[in-house]
Order: structure tokens, then sequence, then C-alpha cells
């Protein structure tokens, strides 16, 4: 299987290419976002409806990561 | 400017795809969309391992190809007015106007609080299916599956294809009413098949009737479950837990295009007549947004209304094999109706609304959506109240209510895009 390389919180990584960002997340175990009080939050309902999944993906805030595939130098900044 | 279509069809599942595929083979000019990066909707979404189910892939291929299809991913719908459509992508907004429109957005999951749902390693059933597609990583983790349906048996299989160590299938309906359930399947010969199926790749993972997950354990992560079923309370370690208590239909679309509804238990779901048009003249809707009736209902009724959008003829042979469809939709209502039991799981501290962390307790002095939304935010964040909304009505607490657009959140320029096209326009 072929892979894209690209950076979540600054450190960079090969993942396949065609999973999602959600899923190169849970591969090196990060943490998605927090909640509004403050507890840690990760991909709940996988189909773009619960938002939990929300990081920041090349600049771009709130983007669902369950719904965006991986690309080539991609940089993704989770909410920790 | 607006970009017109003969037949436009949202989501691209089995019912919208059934019904591009009618529609094309009619000579019309089709534009489909949805909101995912490939078709094939939920229940026959892309593993980007294995690629998709053989039958969605020729379906897909076909209306894919075609040189009168337009297909449009990643693509929501913000709003809707009179024959117009505004969309959005990543990259920009547009309007799409139609003759005929169908409607094939599917279900999503019904997602119930219980002590411990907000954390991580917690997810829905078909939650971690889509997920593990999606190439999440399973490969020796201990997962349970848990809530409610056949569906289970699906992610079970999906769980363990990407190698998880799948502890269990916990079904909250009873022994006895899932045998009786199994008894009746001769009815539906490919049904019956599918679960023989599943039965066999699922060899040795234990299947648990009358058994309901009432609490989730860890620090910042799932570590511990506890299971009350016909053995009594059990604790016990796993990685992942996935619950999910069926499905309900997707219908922010149609009410916002005025769309009849009616009601399937606690949940609104679009009427439509034997030709899947809707109480709207030119809109047609089919699939699980007309009540949850599994992916065989949706096939027909996505190619009844692709006909029926084309004014093609439709053969009573179709329409037969729908009504056949749609009384297994009616038998799994039935047997797999959900215990009362979990509608009381909760507890005072425990987050109904997790996108405003608004605990249950909050909500105690509500009697309807709007008034707790006010005072509480509860259904104010980026989900719209999809999840809590669904689950304060299926607990039996309001109605969902107060939907109006965007459909979903939507970016400032978006909104620009819709004022700067309406003659008079203003956001609802």
């Amino acid at each position: 299987m072929s892979t894209v390389r690209i950076e979540i919180d600054g450190e960079t990584l090969d993942v396949p290419a065609g999973i999602t960002v959600a899923a190169a997340i849970a591969r090196v175990e990060r943490p998605f976002r927090r909640s509004v009080k403050g507890h840690a939050r990760a991909p709940f309902c996988g189909m773009g409806i619960c938002f939990e999944c929300r990081v920041r993906i090349n600049g771009v805030a709130q983007q669902r990561a369950c719904m965006i595939a991986v690309h080539e130098g991609m940089q993704v900044v989770t909410d920790d | 400017m607006t970009e017109h279509y003969d037949v436009v069809i949202v989501g691209a599942g089995p019912a919208g795809l059934a019904a591009a595929e009618a529609a094309l083979a009619h000579g019309a000019r089709v534009a489909w969309l949805d909101a995912q990066a490939t078709a094939g909707g939920q229940v026959w979404r892309r593993d980007v391992e294995h690629g998709w189910p053989p039958r969605a892939q020729r379906v897909i291929e076909y209306v894919t190809q075609h040189a009168n299809a337009t297909w449009m991913p990643q693509t929501q719908v913000v709003t809707a007015e009179a024959s117009e459509l505004l969309l959005q992508n990543e990259s920009r907004a547009w309007r799409i106007s139609y003759d005929a429109l169908v409607l094939a957005t599917g279900a999503r999951e019904l997602l119930l609080p219980f002590p411990g749902w907000t954390l991580p390693g917690v997810t829905g059933a078909g939650g971690l299916q889509a997920l593990a597609k999606q190439g999440w990583p399973l490969a020796g983790r201990r997962v349970v599956i848990a809530g409610s349906g056949p569906l289970l048996l699906a992610v079970a299989a999906t769980a363990k294809r990407h190698g998880a160590h799948v502890l269990g299938i916990y079904e909250q309906a009873s022994a006895a009413t899932v045998h009786n359930f199994a008894q009746k399947l001769w009815r539906w010969p490919g049904k019956a098949l599918q679960a023989v199926s599943l039965r066999a790749r699922l060899a040795g993972i234990p299947y648990r009737c009358g058994s309901i997950v009432t609490r989730a354990l860890g620090d910042s992560t799932l570590q511990l479950i506890e299971v009350d079923g016909p053995r009594g309370v059990e604790r016990f370690e796993c990685d992942q837990l996935a619950v999910g208590y069926g499905l309900v239909p997707n219908v922010e679309l149609a009410h916002a295009l005025g769309c009849a509804m009616k009601y399937e238990g606690a949940h609104p779901c679009i009427e439509v007549d034997a030709m899947q048009c809707t109480s709207v003249p030119h809109i047609y809707a089919a699939g699980e947004v007309c009540g949850i009736g599994g992916h065989d209902c949706a096939w027909l009724e996505g190619r009844i209304a692709g006909l029926a959008a084309t004014n093609a003829s439709i053969g009573a042979s179709l329409l037969r094999k729908q009504h056949h469809a749609r009384t297994f939709a009616a038998a799994l209502r039935e047997y797999f109706a959900l215990d009362p039991y979990i509608h009381d799981l909760s507890e005072p501290d425990t987050l109904i609304c997790r996108c405003e962390d608004v605990p249950l307790r909050a909500l105690e002095d509500y009697d309807d959506a709007r008034n707790a939304k006010l005072a509480t935010r509860c259904g104010m964040g980026a989900c719209q109240g999809r999840v809590c909304g669904t689950a304060l009505a299926e607990l039996g607490r309001f109605p969902r209510s107060g939907l109006r657009p965007p459909l979903f959140p939507t970016r400032l320029a978006t909104l620009g895009e819709l004022h700067s096209s309406c003659s008079q326009g203003s956001i609802p």
C-alpha cells in the first residue's frame, strides 16, 4: 500500500494513502479535542454527524477528521 | 449562476445510487451528491483495504462514468429554497436547481447516553464500522460491540476482518425474542442467507442477548465496561466499545423543503406515496429517510423514485418487492424494540449534550427543547442537536425542535453567497 507523509502536532509520519485524518491521529494515539469543559474527546459517530473529531487541518479549524482523507504534506493540529 | 439538472439526488448510498441508475437509463441529466468523499453511503461504505462490496462497485462505476451524470463528492446541502439547493464543498458554495429532486439522505445511528459514553474509545456501532473501513487501527485491540439489531453482527465481522479481538456482542433484545425473529427469517431468504454467513464468520465470538452496557469507565480513555445481563452485572476491560441502538432517519433537508413527516416511534421520517413522491410536488424520497428498512428497501425505493422522477413506468413486480422488503423492516422494529431500561441509564451528571457538556441534571426542569436550549445551551453546538436532540426524543423527554438552516455548520463565505444571489434574501 502506498503511503503519504503528513504532520500531526509537529510530528512527521508516513500513513497509508486513502485513510482518514481520524485514522491517522488514532495511529499515533493523539487526543482529538477538548470539550467546552476540558474533557478529552475522540471520534464517536464515524460518519460526520457528531462533530467530536474536529481538528485543525492545513490551518483551517473545526474540520471533521472522519470526513477527510490524508494528503501528502497535510498539517494536522489537535486540540489538546 | 445556478446549475440546472433534470434530476438532483442527495445521498449516494443504495437508494441514491439506484435512483441515479434508473434516471440515467431514462435519459435524464443527473447530479448526485454526498457529504462523504466516496459513494456507497454507510452500508456500502468503501473499505480502504478491501474496496466496495461487488454489487455496490458495479453500480457506482456505472453511475460515476455515465456521460449524463455529475458526481459531487464531499458536498453538503446548506439550505433549500423553491426548486434550488445551496451547496458547499471544501472550496466553494454554489446553487443547483432541478426538475425533480430525490432525497436519499439515509440514516444516522441512534446514540443513547449512559455514564461514560463521552470517553475516547467509546463509539457508535456503525460508527466503529465506518472508522475501521477508513483505516482506524483495530489490530489486536479488545473490542466490545453492543446495542441492538442485526447491524451488530456486521460490525463485529468488519472489526474482526480488521484484526480486532472481539470480546463479545451484547444485544439488548432477549434471547427468546432473537430466537423468534430468527424463526421468521425464512420469509426473506436473502436476509436468512446473510445471517447464516455472518454467524459463520463470527464463530467463537460470544453473542449475549438481554445484555446492556450500563457504564464505561476510564481516566481519560476507556478502560473498563459494565454489562448488565442474565448472568448479573459484570465488569471487564476493553480498549474499544461500540454501542448502537438502531438508526434514525436524516430528515433535516426534507424538513427544510416542507415535506410532510410521519413518526416511527419518537423519530420523524418522510411520508411518501407508492411512487415515493413526498407531499411536495417533484420531490421524491427513498430508503432509510422514509423509515428504517435496510438496504434492500433502499435499493428498491431508490429505483422507484428514479423512475418516477423521469416519468418512466414502474412495474408491478418492483412495487411488490418493495412492499415485501418493508415487511422485513416492520419485523425488525417489532423484535428489536428497545428495553425501557436503556432509557434510564443516565445519572444526573451524565452529559447529554456532548457539544456543550450539558448534564442530565441541568435538563430536569424543562419539558421542551427550545426552553432547554435557551437556558442550558443543550443542542446549540456543532452537531445541531443531531445527537442529544434525538436521544432526548427517544428517552421520552421532549421532541427535537428548532430545525432551521444552515443544515450543517457553514462558512461565512457560503452565507454571503446565499445573500448575494437572493433578490430579497435573508437567513431565516
